[in-house]
């Protein structure tokens, strides 16, 4: 049957295994990956006088709002490290996380007028996605280096850099993973039942008080800690922290559970999404 | 040169009628169910022939049934049938938008559709920044569209607008600049669904331009779908008829027409009174339609010049029993669906009163009539107080043979269009 079927180089049949992955295709298209990373990155700023620094706006916003409230209001300790470094580092990850949660959801709807005519892998949307916010996450990134160094040089704020500050690309990749593999299970869902799409709109906003964003793991008990613990992308920002301010520790546990919840959450994903994407045309 | 290009083996295609709602999660489940214990979809075996008029009680219809053919390299093939016979879902099927239920596809070299003029076109990107990726997202690679970025520009003619954003284009340079990429992406397979085409004339015009181009001079195959059966016989040198869903025929594009009308008047043969697929409150129902010569016969064939009649047989239904004003329109068509003349009472002033009788004939008289010789059909549509009664789609179908028009025993080919016009001549 397979020498058979090797002289021709399409084959269209009705269920794909589960685990037939065209990768070799996938890797065919990464020029069009990084077209769409373009298309994003330019398309965003197009028209507008403050071009990229916009991406900066809304986290300074963020985080001055949840050091008013938090840190002001509350008066949750931030462990010594200043309230607007401790806010920032929290914000600037989980903004990344869910920007590429919310957009790869919505994969299918979205982008259906292209699909519906056109064939191509369709997981290249989800990883132009992941990729295109990235250089979002860079430029916000780039931000809380300046504020971090006007702290560092010019007060006598209580920052030390740990070891876990060379993770940093280890952990720019498990947070690009780790949305890339829900938002691509929530996408294939949705696209035959609209209802996480809602769910997930508001469920995002909640979801991250349910990590350490606004709050250190080292402050919260009982209940509220088991939440942050089972939460996969504690250990992201908690190893950032700790990496960049030298506030909480690496909490090895954790982060092997947030690697593996990724991994486990990518494999699944892309099964489904494998799954999906050949007659989702029919559903959405 | 006599390659399979294309092999399509018993490919079907079933589709879900109604909305996606509650329903749908329990039909996944009990699907789901099915298969862990290794049994059949379910579904599968309620699929009926997607037959669109008929309302079958089915939630589920077989767009495509056991559709088998293959595609030799340099073939043209038209693909034709009425609406709702699986030619689009055919053609999405090759372009791989959606997967077939059952069956397999298998095709060697590149397949490209004519659909996909401008997808993926950004209105906020410059036509430059638009052709890299538009190329990309119809599976060029980034040299491939280096290598043909100028000849691209230099095809479209937008070469002074290509670093400015093409929301500012006109819509005829969006068209010429989305097509070009589209021309030069060089399939080995090439799709061209003209019934998707239609409303933008100049797109149509290109779409058959550049298939003439490459099937007669590139040597490229070429899967042709369209309604207009003399584009079908130019274009295309073999044809396949799908009716409900399946191969009814192959052959020639000649014999594929002939069988295509023998298909449509069989749905025409059916009785008005048998017909369901009308609109309209049904008050007033037509039971019959048919076309009578000059002696008041009923016949199928009338002679161009002839005198006849077009007559539909009426019946007043519930309780009222008369209708002041009644406003019937007979829309004639080509059996290619072009309107040649829409024949309507109130065009010429005539009040039209039901009154007192249940049933009744009604008969418009056309004098020497002006058709050329052909296939036609009408439409009855009947409308009273400013309600539809009544509308129904090929109520009659009849052919207008070659006839002595203008009393020169001259007669004009049947390519030489559709109306005949008295006409004088003179020098001044």
């Amino acid at each position: 049957m397979n020498k058979e079927n090797a002289s021709w180089s399409i084959i269209i049949e009705p269920t794909r295994g589960l685990f037939s992955i065209n990768f070799k295709e996938i890797w065919q298209y990464r020029d069009l990956v990084l077209l769409l990373v373009k298309r994003d990155f330019i398309a965003f700023y197009k028209q507008t006088i403050l071009g990229p620094l916009w991406f900066a706006i809304q986290p300074i916003l963020t985080t001055a709002v949840y050091v008013l409230l938090f840190n002001k209001v509350a008066h949750v300790s931030t462990e010594g490290v200043p309230p607007i470094l401790f806010q920032m580092a929290g914000i600037t990850c989980w903004m990344y996380f869910s920007e590429v949660l919310i957009k790869t959801s919505d994969t299918f709807i979205t982008n259906a007028n292209i699909f519906g005519k056109v064939y191509f892998p369709r997981i290249v949307i989800p990883l132009s996605i992941t990729l295109s916010s990235m250089i979002r996450l860079g430029i916000q990134m780039g931000l809380f280096f300046v504020i971090l160094a006007y702290y560092y040089f010019f007060t006598d704020s209580n920052i030390n850099f740990t070891w876990a500050a060379a993770m940093l690309p280890a952990l720019i990749i498990l947070m690009g993973l780790q949305a890339l593999g829900l938002g691509i299970i929530i996408s294939s869902l949705t696209s035959k039942y609209r209802d996480l799409k809602y769910l997930l709109t508001f469920g995002i906003q909640l979801l991250q008080f349910t990590t350490t964003v606004a709050i250190p793991l080292s402050q919260a008990e009982g209940t509220l800690k088991s939440i942050f613990g089972y939460h996969p992308f504690t250990a992201i920002i908690e190893t950032f922290r700790f990496g960049f301010l030298g506030s909480g520790q690496f909490y090895e546990g954790y982060f092997i559970y947030s690697v593996v919840f990724t991994f486990i959450s990518l494999a699944v994903g892309l099964l489904i999404f494998n799954k999906i994407e050949r007659t989702f045309m029919d559903t959405v | 040169m006599s390659d399979v290009v294309i092999n399509i083996e018993n490919v079907s295609k079933m589709y879900r009628l109604g909305e996606v709602g509650t329903g749908t999660i329990s039909h996944d489940l009990n699907r789901w169910w099915h298969r862990v214990r290794g049994k059949e979809d379910p579904y599968l075996k309620l699929g009926e022939e997607n037959k669109r008029d008929s309302s079958g009680s089915g939630q589920y219809v077989w767009a495509l049934k056991g559709v088998s053919f293959e595609v030799k390299e340099g073939e043209a093939i038209g693909i034709i049938g009425k609406n709702g016979a699986g030619k689009s879902t055919l053609l999405k099927l090759l372009s791989r938008v959606t997967a077939p239920t059952q069956g397999i596809i298998k095709a060697k070299g590149r397949i490209a559709s004519l659909l996909e003029v401008g997808t993926g076109f950004h209105p906020e990107l410059t036509g430059r920044e638009n052709i890299f990726l538009n190329g990309a997202i119809l599976g060029m690679t980034r040299p491939e569209i280096k290598k043909k970025f100028d000849e691209i520009v230099a095809f479209s003619g937008v070469a002074r607008y290509v670093d400015t954003p093409v929301k500012r284009y006109s819509s005829g340079m969006y068209v010429r600049l989305a097509f070009a990429v589209a021309a030069y992406l060089d399939p080995e397979i090439l799709i061209v669904d003209e019934v998707l085409a239609v409303g933008d004339v100049e797109f149509q015009k290109r779409c058959i331009g550049k298939m003439k181009d490459a099937s007669q001079n590139e040597g490229k195959t070429v899967l042709f779908v369209s309604h207009n059966m003399a584009s079908i016989e130019s274009l295309t040198n073999k044809a396949i008829v799908l009716d409900n869903g399946r191969v009814d025929f192959t052959g020639t594009p000649r014999q594929a027409i002939e069988r295509y009308f023998e298909q449509l008047a069989k749905n025409t043969a059916m009785s008005l009174a048998e017909r369901t697929d009308y609109n309209g409150d049904g008050s007033i129902v037509f039971t019959n339609a048919w076309v009578e010569d000059e002696r008041q016969m009923m016949v199928e064939e009338v002679m161009s010049g002839e005198n006849v009649y077009f007559c539909v047989e009426y019946e007043i239904q519930g309780t009222v029993d008369s209708y002041d004003a009644v406003e019937i329109a007979m829309g004639v068509y080509t059996q290619n669906e072009a309107i040649v003349t829409d024949l309507w009472n109130e065009s010429t002033g005539t009040n039209l009163n039901l009154k007192n009788n249940k049933k009744g004939v009604i008969k418009c008289k056309i004098s020497r009539i002006p058709l050329n010789s052909g296939s036609y059909y009408f439409n009855i549509y009947c409308k009273s107080y400013s309600e539809v009664r009544y509308a129904i789609e090929r109520a009659c179908s009849f052919r207008v043979i070659p006839g002595d028009y203008f009393g020169t025993g001259i007669m004009l080919n049947d390519d030489a269009g559709v109306v005949l016009v008295h006409q004088e001549w003179s020098t001044q």
